[in-house]
């Protein structure tokens, strides 16, 4: 412990070029005036502060930001990015890290309920061009592993009372609705190569 | 009888279809024909953005590709879909480096529901329509984040503070309060994944608009209503209250202002029952 007191920071600034490079935000813009982390509705939910999540960027701490839990307690609600007086997107910085922590395979849909929507959206969207609800939630539940927790918590059943309540306004629809043109689709997602990793996870 | 291209996106066939058939009917009124954009996709919501931007900006502009073939301006209800498709437009005609592959000529605009139909034009024939103002509701008018939300990207002229839907109510005989809350985030779809977020945001914006004086909340954005309806009961459960405070989307009051027949069938959708509140004020 007395040793990380006294050990100079290591610091690399390539990280802030490379985040440039990849998204065209510039992180070294940043003067500290958190702006972001003052508007910013969740931060008390995060582990980082919006305003320390740029400053990690700048310093070159890739391993912090990519495990935050700030990442994905965003909501994207682009109040940061709104009132950033230096114009950095900072919301746009999030998009970017949860993206890199896919690709790379530090994300796990077991754990991380959000990231888990998040692929069982898209993979939704691959399937048939729109979002269909009911089916979404289920396998949200399935893949995530919620369905446990929210067992054990005994949430579950209020999210089944909710269900129901829902289904009997009929707001959940029992047939999903797709494009007529399911290839171009599956051809606008497939394409890129980071997608490619949707598959296998299944076995962690 | 003006025209325009509509994208209905997802929610709308589903878990907001009270929205849906309220605009349908409030735009039938107003003699404004909405064509269906043909063979539409999602958006890619905030999935996409989240996981792979060129995929996110690439189905979003699949969407507006279309609408450019069929030369039509766009109005969009649900105000995610409305800003992945302006931030997909903004990237598409500023793609200089072909990162997307999808060529726009930029021959289109996208409008906002809420912002098209509280344009000087419409809001002059919604008062020479008004069979039946509001009198007596108080409101709080909640626009959340999409709409406005970066405005280099939306174009929204007053970000901070919008007043088109404040405006809008007031032309229907409403009373509209203001309340510092317009624009906050309810937490989207949290909803889903991290509930304790959405109360804690959620709540908040119910203590205040209830420190108001308000009797309900109106929003133009179905995931607002969602996470303000659907949980209401909860989350006053949890902070050891009731709240009952309806939460209108802006055209079902349009649509009882402007004399809609039976205005029940949307809002029987809901969770939070409005016709008490409706009754109270003798407009139902």
């Amino acid at each position: 412990m007395e040793q990380t007191a006294a050990a100079p920071l290591e610091v690399y600034f390539d990280l802030a070029e490379k985040v440039r490079d990849a998204t065209g935000i510039t992180v070294t813009a940043c003067y500290q005036c958190r702006k972001c982390t003052n508007g910013c509705p969740l931060t008390f939910a995060m582990d980082y502060y919006p305003d320390q999540i740029v400053r990690l960027l700048l310093l070159g701490r890739e391993e912090e930001v990519l495990h935050s839990a700030t990442i994905w307690v965003c909501s994207s609600c682009e109040t940061c990015t709104t009132r950033c007086p230096n114009d950095i997107d900072i919301a746009g910085l999030m998009d970017h890290l949860k993206s890199e922590a896919h690709r790379r395979g530090i994300v796990r849909p077991k754990g991380n309920p959000t990231y888990a929507f998040h692929k069982v959206f898209l993979d939704d969207i691959a399937r048939r061009g729109r979002v269909f609800e009911s089916g979404l939630l289920n396998r949200y539940l399935l893949k995530s592993g919620e369905w446990k927790a929210k067992l054990e918590t005994g949430t579950l059943w209020g999210d089944l009372r909710l269900g129901w309540a829902l289904f009997s306004r009929r707001r959940l629809p029992l047939f999903p609705h797709g494009v007529m043109n399911k290839q171009e689709i599956r051809s606008l997602i497939e394409e890129e190569p980071g997608a490619a990793e949707t598959e296998g996870d299944e076995n962690t | 009888m003006h025209e325009i291209g509509y994208y209905p996106g997802c929610t709308l066939q589903g878990t907001a279809r009270d929205y849906r058939q309220s605009i349908h009917d409030v735009c039938d009124l107003l003699e404004i024909k909405l064509r269906e954009l043909p063979d539409w996709n999602c958006c890619g919501a905030t999935a996409a953005h989240s996981l792979d931007e060129r995929i996110a900006v690439r189905l979003a502009g699949r969407n507006l590709v279309i609408a450019e073939r069929e030369g039509l301006d766009i109005v969009v209800p649900c105000a995610l879909c409305f800003n992945r498709l302006k931030v997909a437009q903004k990237r598409l005609l500023n793609d200089t480096d072909r990162r997307y592959g999808m060529p726009l000529e930029g021959t289109i605009q996208v409008f906002d529901l809420l912002d098209y139909l509280s344009r000087p034009n419409i809001r002059q024939e919604v008062r020479d329509r008004l069979v039946r103002p509001l009198q007596g509701l108080r409101a709080v008018c909640y626009y959340g984040c999409m709409v406005n939300r970066p405005p280099k990207m939306t174009d929204a002229p007053t970000w901070e503070n919008p007043t088109n839907m404040d405006e809008l109510l007031a032309d229907l005989g409403a009373e509209v309060l203001d309340w510092p809350f317009k624009t906050d985030c309810c937490g989207a779809s949290h909803a889903v994944t991290h509930p304790d977020l959405v109360f804690e945001l959620v709540r908040k914006l119910y203590d205040r608009a209830v420190a108001q004086g308000a009797h309900c909340i109106v929003a133009s954005c179905q995931m607002c209503q969602a996470n303000l309806d659907l949980y209401q009961e909860r989350i006053g459960r949890l902070a050891g209250t009731s709240y009952e405070l309806p939460i209108f989307y802006f055209t079902e009051l349009m649509g009882i202002a402007l004399g809609c027949r039976r205005p029940d069938r949307w809002l029987r959708r809901h969770m939070v029952d409005p016709l008490p509140l409706l009754r109270s004020v003798g407009l139902a």
